[in-house]
């Protein structure tokens, strides 16, 4: 007897859903085996990753404040994503968002114009957009795949960050350490929830959330983005602008991904340091399929992966364990989940062995 | 060669069952052939014909029911088992290297160690007794598609088979070179070699073979002997009931050119493509115009610059109701009323994964379902349930995905979708191509009823019998060059088979010849 996948004759909606369910419920078990091999009990390690984050309402807070920026990244990443534009570079497009807004916040610093919070957040949108441009132009004009112009961006917009903040926007005052000064109240965006860190960028998230659902769901252009994505000569067919797509698809990932950028910058850090995201940008990836490239589906598995940024911390907190840990669940949730997706159009069958 | 006598069958099979997970493709299948004997396997699209014949072939294996070989039971587990037995088939779709030789081709599928001089001289002996002439020192992409053909026949000739199978061989030929083949069955049949010939067009059958098995949803539905049959009788078996007949109506002369090519000539980026040169056509109101030639002489080209897939450098090279339209893209000339049914359906006249009201918007979102940039379901999808009613598409709904639709209902959408729209122009390549007898009789008729409306029609084939049926005159493209036009009733299979060579008066490539024959 062995193993065979035989393709089913319709993909499997049920499965298209469960997957995730099934990806998220093999990473659990593979964590708790995880925390086996490191000599930790297993039950404690479960505790204090995924149930001690959320203890009380400040936990509660803190997942809705590390969701945002996964929200926003990954929604703006589906709409490319559903046309087969691989925007890899959101990280990137985060960090450049974060100095566009920024270079304002500290250029008019003392400012009191109410249009200065505002201009940085537009100023963010249009530097994801402006780093999302590049692969877009040399995906349009010379066909060069932007999987890997967007990805080496992104090292190309930390180093200038670093550069940034080791060198000419380096806070005078601030004993030689790489950042800049600190945001005026002005330029800081405002918390929502008194007594937490949660501020207006949740429902920055929430608004992108609707607005993107609206677009791939209601929209002409969405669903030639769709067509685009499904069968590429159909869309030639209908005279679907490809190179469109392929705009549409990298600008909306890097305005979202800059939006996410000042937030953070603007938001919780409330100034521009060498580590303005955790890898977000590249978290992103994984929430947006984790959630089906659906707006909803982004809702909830955003607040996954910034349970996995809480679980991790609090690993290295109480359990002694490296924080990289939350790289390794993001890993095993992203694996599980390829894995899982073949049975969307496959199904597994045991037969007998041939001579 | 034949070693059993002549009444015990060559091949009998006995209910043979095979299941797929969503379809029973054989249903308790019987069938004999004896020794020298020409044997259709007659049905629609999916019949059951290539699923048997892949079960003979050893390709897959039968759920249930027994195979007989010259009385002995046999199991064929794969290809090479059934060679051994002396089972040949040629596939309708070759297995050839374009970048080999055709000695080199035919080396490959010899079992053993080869001397390629030797070989060249066996295949030029076998292509020297049946008539089927190929060069073994050529290379297989030089090769036109009957050539190809013949490469494939031989090698399965040269290792002695004494059941041919040849799975829907003509589709490819022009009508000169379905004769040859013709000959050539005979003479192999008249030496005791049992072919199977899968087919479905009737008039073929008839000519050339000895009994027909007929199949109908898996299961056989009657055996005949095709001479003492009538295409009807046939078509009544292979389909379940009788052919409707296309009603034509008068062509209307002297209406207004709707499509004017001048001049065009296009060099393709493929390196297997075709160039088009000097193409000049023009379509009116109230007609339907034809193009027939081979396959791969540049059909796809030229429909490709006419629908804008391919904007050309000249705008002025196409010209739609008077208007310059060479450099806009599809959706503009859609914007100038063409309308264009591609012959592959999933993945370019539909998306196979979007429900047919999705499918719609394709192409018809123009008739009010948009609305400031959104899209309003409500209409498109009154308009998919319409069409779906008039072009009587089988599915389960406007909701059903396209992929969910077999090829003739979901071509019967495409082909509805696009008449809907009331074209000025209509463009349709190979409309009936794999869609079943009734389908195909449905969609002639739509097509006939447009162009009595006024609209004017061109349809690319390379059925030649549907050219004859449905057009008021035909062109023919060989070589990536247009023939001139002919009046279908002044002109017959006979003549336009010959221009398929590239052989028509004043045609500035002779060599074409050399491409299609």
């Amino acid at each position: 007897m062995w193993l065979k996948f035989e393709p089913r004759p319709e993909p499997s909606k049920a499965m298209t859903y469960l997957s995730p369910i099934l990806a998220v419920g093999l990473m659990f078990l593979s964590g708790l085996i995880l925390f086996l091999i490191l000599g930790k009990s297993p039950v404690e390690g479960f505790k204090v990753f995924f149930l001690n984050p959320l203890k009380d309402s400040y936990g509660v807070a803190e997942l809705f404040l590390k969701a945002t920026p996964l929200m926003l990244c990954a929604v703006g990443l589906s709409v490319g994503f559903k046309a087969n534009v691989w925007n890899i570079g959101a990280e990137g497009q985060l960090l450049i968002g974060a100095l566009a807004g920024g270079w304002l916040a500290l250029h008019f610093e003392g400012s009191h114009s109410p249009f200065l919070l505002p201009g940085m957040i537009v100023a963010g949108a249009l530097g994801g957009m402006l780093w999302a441009a590049i692969p877009a132009f040399l995906r349009t004009r010379f066909n060069a795949n932007e999987i890997l112009t967007s990805l080496m961006l992104v090292y190309v917009a930390e180093l200038m960050v670093s550069w940034l903040v080791h060198g000419p926007w380096k806070d005078p005052d601030g004993f030689n350490f790489p950042q800049t000064k600190l945001f005026s109240a002005q330029a800081t965006l405002p918390i929502l929830l008194a007594g937490t860190r949660v501020n207006v960028a949740l429902v920055f998230a929430l608004g992108a959330l609707v607005v993107g659902w609206v677009f791939m769901n209601r929209s002409f252009m969405g669903y030639q983005m769709k067509v685009a994505g499904q069968a590429e000569f159909a869309g030639r067919y209908a005279g679907f602008s490809a190179k469109r797509s392929v705009w549409i698809g990298m600008l909306a990932g890097g305005a979202m991904a800059g939006v996410a950028g000042i937030s953070e910058v603007a938001g919780p850090i409330g100034q521009i340091t060498e580590h303005i995201s955790p890898g977000y940008g590249f978290a992103a990836m994984i929430v947006a399929f984790v959630g089906r490239l659906s707006p909803i589906g982004i809702f909830f598995s955003s607040l996954l992966m910034a349970l996995l940024y809480m679980g991790g911390e609090q690993a290295q907190q109480y359990l002694n364990l490296p924080s990289s840990i939350s790289k390794v669940f993001q890993g095993m949730l992203l694996f599980f989940l390829l894995g899982s997706d073949v049975f969307i159009n496959f199904r597994p069958r045991l037969v007998r062995r041939r001579k | 060669m034949p070693t059993s006598t002549s009444d015990t069958p060559r091949l009998a099979i006995r209910g043979i069952r095979k299941v797929y997970p969503s379809v029973i493709a054989n249903d308790g299948i019987d069938l004999t052939v004896m020794p020298g004997q020409i044997h259709a396997v007659l049905g629609e699209n999916g019949a059951g014909k290539s699923t048997l014949m892949k079960v003979i072939y050893g390709v897959i294996r039968p759920d249930e029911g027994e195979i007989l070989w010259e009385g002995q039971r046999v199991t064929i587990p794969n290809p090479a088992q059934a060679r051994a037995l002396g089972i040949g088939m040629v596939f309708q779709h070759f297995s050839l290297f374009e970048t080999l030789t055709v000695v080199q081709n035919v080396a490959l599928s010899i079992p053993g160690k080869l001397d390629l001089a030797t070989l060249s001289t066996r295949i030029e002996e076998v292509s020297a007794r049946y008539g089927l002439p190929v060069d073994p020192r050529r290379m297989v992409h030089a090769l036109s598609v009957g050539e190809r053909q013949r490469v494939e026949i031989i090698r399965c000739l040269l290792q002695n088979p004494r059941l041919l199978i040849l799975d829907e061989p003509t589709s490819v030929l022009t009508p000169q070179a379905v004769r040859k083949l013709f000959e050539t069955l005979r003479q192999l049949a008249a030496e005791g070699v049992s072919i199977l010939y899968i087919s479905h067009k009737l008039d073929e059958i008839q000519e050339l073979c000895h009994k027909a098995t007929v199949l109908r949803g898996g299961k056989v539905t009657g055996t005949c002997t095709p001479s003492e049959e009538t295409p009807q009788t046939m078509a009544r078996m292979m389909i379940g009931v009788d052919l409707p007949a296309c009603c034509h109506g008068e062509p209307e002369d002297g209406g207004e050119v709707r499509l004017h090519i001048k001049g065009l000539s296009h060099a393709t980026d493929d390196p297997f493509g075709t160039d088009l040169k000097d193409i000049h056509l023009e379509v009116r109101s109230g007609e339907i115009v034809g193009i027939a030639g081979v396959s791969g002489n540049g059909q796809q080209e030229l429909l490709r610059a006419i629908s804008g897939e391919e904007p050309l450098a000249d705008k002025h090279a196409v010209e739609l109701c008077g208007v310059p339209v060479g450099h806009l893209n599809p959706a503009r000339r859609r914007g100038l009323g063409m309308c264009f049914v591609p012959e592959e359906r999933l993945g370019r006249g539909a998306v196979p994964r979007l429900s047919l009201t999705e499918n719609i918007l394709l192409t018809a979102y123009r008739k009010g379902m948009l609305f400031a940039g959104l899209i309003r379901f409500g209409v498109a999808k009154r308009f998919a349930e319409e069409c779906i009613k008039r072009f009587d598409v089988k599915c389960g709904g406007a909701h059903s995905e396209a992929k969910s639709l077999s090829g003739g209902n979901l071509q019967k959408f495409i082909v509805g979708r696009e008449i809907m729209q009331e074209p000025k122009l209509l463009v349709l390549a190979q409309p009936t191509w794999g869609v079943d007898v009734g389908a195909s009789s449905f969609i002639r008729q739509s097509v006939l009823d447009l162009r009595n409306s006024g609209s004017a029609v061109l349809v690319i084939s390379e059925e030649l019998e549907e050219l004859f049926e449905i057009c008021d005159r035909i062109q023919v493209i060989a070589k990536g060059t247009l023939s001139p036009s002919k009046v279908t009733s002044e002109t017959n299979v006979e003549e336009i088979g010959m221009w398929m060579s590239g052989l028509w008066p004043g045609a500035k490539t002779p060599e074409g010849a050399s491409h299609v024959a």
